[in-house]
């Protein structure tokens, strides 16, 4: 993993709060918290997985950290700069060093453009390249995602969902960032194909070290990929830990819930599991209740739950938990 | 494949089952000569990527193909009785009583300016003739078998009203209105939350249990195959690769497709390792080459394999697969 331990992203107390469409004179306006109060640092090498259920707002944190959209408060670290605040002009040299791959390879290409404009862009906007040098990279990173050099001329719909997806990693990686969020990027793909996506990421990481911000539903994959795993759960992070500990011992009650959800591809061990089957439904995040948001659900609520607002706490080593159990 | 298995024990036989699209200009055969069964009481599992033909086969078995696409041959044997040539009105008349069918989407299925109750209601009304009050009873009945909180109010709301789980549990009591003998769920929890799949594959088991129904059971997640299912067909396509039980699919695969689409994937359990991918992409279905289907992305493919297509081949009673190389010995297993 990481050998320096250099964090290159710290989030402190980041917010996230959309305002829902009111009338012009109604009193008290409602907002949706969709990123509420999230605290968690990634360090430069790593990959950090988000998982959580649709709603929970993973893709939102994710695209307030490269401020896609404006944080409500709190502060994001950019390699020790708080970047939280700046305008657009100030950003632009970060978003050089930032860079996302979306999850529809069908939406996020220009149909009008081919491989090569698609994956100019960036270049042309970030560098100071000449046309014949621009060129010439992109010919390189076309190589590194495994697509030839005749495609540059080829328009997007003459690629499968897997090759679209290598152009939106291509047109990611061209200006050499630092850090990348991959958001839900493989969930279109066939399972065939999400581990050749999978295996390149990983092989890309290495050779251009490059951090990932995994955001993704697919618990298995992300367990897979990921050094360090937070579960979100309504806007707030209710767990942070080693990949692998988070799987062998969970702590949050939401945690062990979603991961015994997770169907086995193991027959036997399908059917001798018992699985708990949390009931009812992810809350609306509008009327958002005090204290816990998980305890409607939770089968170990207590009465504090229902009071105070369960802060994170260290359990061990780099396992976070934010639950009144521990 | 009428022989290996007690005729009597099964519901729906399948034969040599051929559907293509017609744009115009080609025709392109996505279903391509398909044999299956369903028995009674079985959840039958059919897997494949996108593309693999598998919901056009069942909706060919239904008759409800979109107008370019046509079924070209098979026999298809509902309960001792073929159904391939039936009018409009008569498959029609089998759709809800005899087999019923949930979807993927649970977001457009149902009609948003209709309550969520007066989907059953027709149903209820037009298919098994009851008044309009008996039916609105019944559609209460129906939605709190299926686990939905409150039904006497939860009757009369919108789809709107309800979350993407809810409507999936609307869909299936929708389905299970008529007490089919078959039910075909085509990715029904593919849209949904694990959570939220945790449930609706609970409760599909439960009722398949409590109604005796058949079940075929249509996914890419070999998770909810091994979770749910008793016996599976790898679909890939256009064509049967693999058929077999559960067990017998998962540990002893015969395929080099079904292999290696168990290797792509991450365990949960176990140790980390690098996934092995399958290499390439699915093939088109619009020019057709010779051979088995899956030869250019095979890592055993072999001359023969690009020219010609196997025979299926028998490993038990259950299990058989169509490839050149099985049967020779396990110079397959890595």
């Amino acid at each position: 993993m990481t050998e320096t331990k250099e964090k290159l992203i710290e989030v402190n107390n980041l917010k996230k709060y959309f305002p829902l469409k009111t009338s012009l004179f109604s009193k008290n306006k409602q907002v949706v918290k969709a990123v509420d109060d999230v605290s968690f640092h990634i360090f430069k090498g790593e990959t950090f997985g988000l998982v959580g259920e649709s709603g929970c707002g993973k893709s939102t944190l994710g695209r307030t950290l490269n401020r896609l959209y404006d944080p409500t408060s709190g502060e994001i670290q950019f390699d020790g700069k708080d970047i939280a605040n700046l305008n657009n002009k100030e950003l632009q040299p970060y978003r050089k060093r930032m860079q996302m791959i979306f999850q529809d390879p069908y939406s996020s290409l220009n149909p009008y453009m081919n491989v090569e404009e698609i994956i100019d862009e960036p270049l042309e906007i970030h560098t100071t390249l000449l046309k014949s040098e621009r060129k010439e990279v992109i010919t390189d990173i076309l190589e590194k995602v495994g697509l030839k050099k005749e495609d540059m001329e080829k328009f997007p719909h003459e690629f499968s969902g897997g090759q679209r997806q290598r152009i939106g990693i291509a047109r990611a990686l061209a200006i050499n960032p630092e850090f990348i969020i991959c958001d839900e990027a493989i969930s279109a793909l066939d399972v065939s194909i999400q581990a050749q996506v999978i295996n390149m990421l990983e092989d890309l990481q290495s050779e251009m070290k490059l951090t990932y911000l995994f955001v993704a539903h697919d618990l298995s994959m992300v367990r897979h990929i990921s050094d360090r795993i937070g579960v979100m759960y309504l806007g707030k992070i209710v767990e942070i830990s080693k990949s692998d500990e988070l799987y062998h011992k969970p702590l949050h009650p939401y945690t062990q819930a979603l991961l015994s959800a997770i169907p086995i591809p193991d027959p036997i061990k399908a059917q001798n599991s018992k699985r708990e089957i949390i009931t009812g439904e992810l809350p609306s995040p509008i009327e958002m209740e005090t204290g816990c948001r998980f305890r409607s659900r939770c089968p170990f609520a207590k009465p504090i739950c229902a009071e105070v607002d369960p802060q994170m706490k260290q359990v061990d080593g780099e396992h976070f938990v934010a639950c009144h159990l521990y | 494949m009428g022989n290996m298995v007690k005729e009597k024990n099964s519901l729906l036989d399948v034969k040599n089952l051929r559907t293509s699209f017609n744009n115009g200009k080609a025709k392109m055969e996505v279903v391509r000569g398909i044999d299956f069964n369903v028995q009674k009481g079985e959840i039958l599992g059919i897997v494949g990527e996108s593309g693999s033909g598998k919901s056009v086969m069942v909706k060919s078995i239904l008759g409800i193909i979109p107008n370019n696409a046509k079924v070209d041959a098979g026999e298809i044997i509902l309960d001792g009785k073929h159904i391939e040539n039936l009018s409009k009105k008569e498959k029609r008349a089998i759709r809800g009583r005899d087999i019923a069918m949930i979807f993927q989407d649970p977001m457009t299925a149902l009609n948003p300016l209709k309550k969520a109750g007066d989907h059953l209601i027709e149903l209820l009304t037009r298919v098994r003739g009851m008044s309009k009050k008996e039916a609105k009873l019944e559609a209460i009945e129906l939605l709190k078998m299926v686990g939905i909180p409150s039904p006497e109010t939860r009757v009369d709301q919108y789809p709107h009203e309800f979350s993407g789980g809810m409507r999936q549990r609307v869909l299936i009591a929708m389905a299970l209105a008529c007490s089919p003998k078959l039910l075909i769920a085509d990715e029904p929890t593919t849209a949904l939350d694990v959570t939220i799949q945790a449930q609706i594959l609970e409760l599909l088991k439960k009722l398949q249990k409590e109604n005796d129904m058949s079940v075929v059971f249509i996914t890419h997640d070999l998770g909810v195959v091994a979770t749910i299912c008793s016996r599976i067909l790898v679909m890939y396509a256009g064509m049967v690769m693999e058929e077999g039980l559960v067990n017998e699919i998962f540990y002893s695969p015969k395929h080099p497709y079904t292999k290696a689409l168990l290797n792509s994937i991450p365990r949960v359990d176990g140790e980390k390792m690098r996934l092995k991918p399958i290499k390439g992409s699915a093939p088109s279905l619009q020019n057709i080459k010779n051979g088995c289907p899956f030869a250019e992305r095979c890592e055993f493919a072999m001359d023969k394999c690009f020219k010609e297509v196997p025979e299926y081949k028998r490993f038990s009673a259950t299990q058989k697969c169509m490839c050149f190389l099985t049967g020779e010995g396990d110079n397959l297993d890595d």
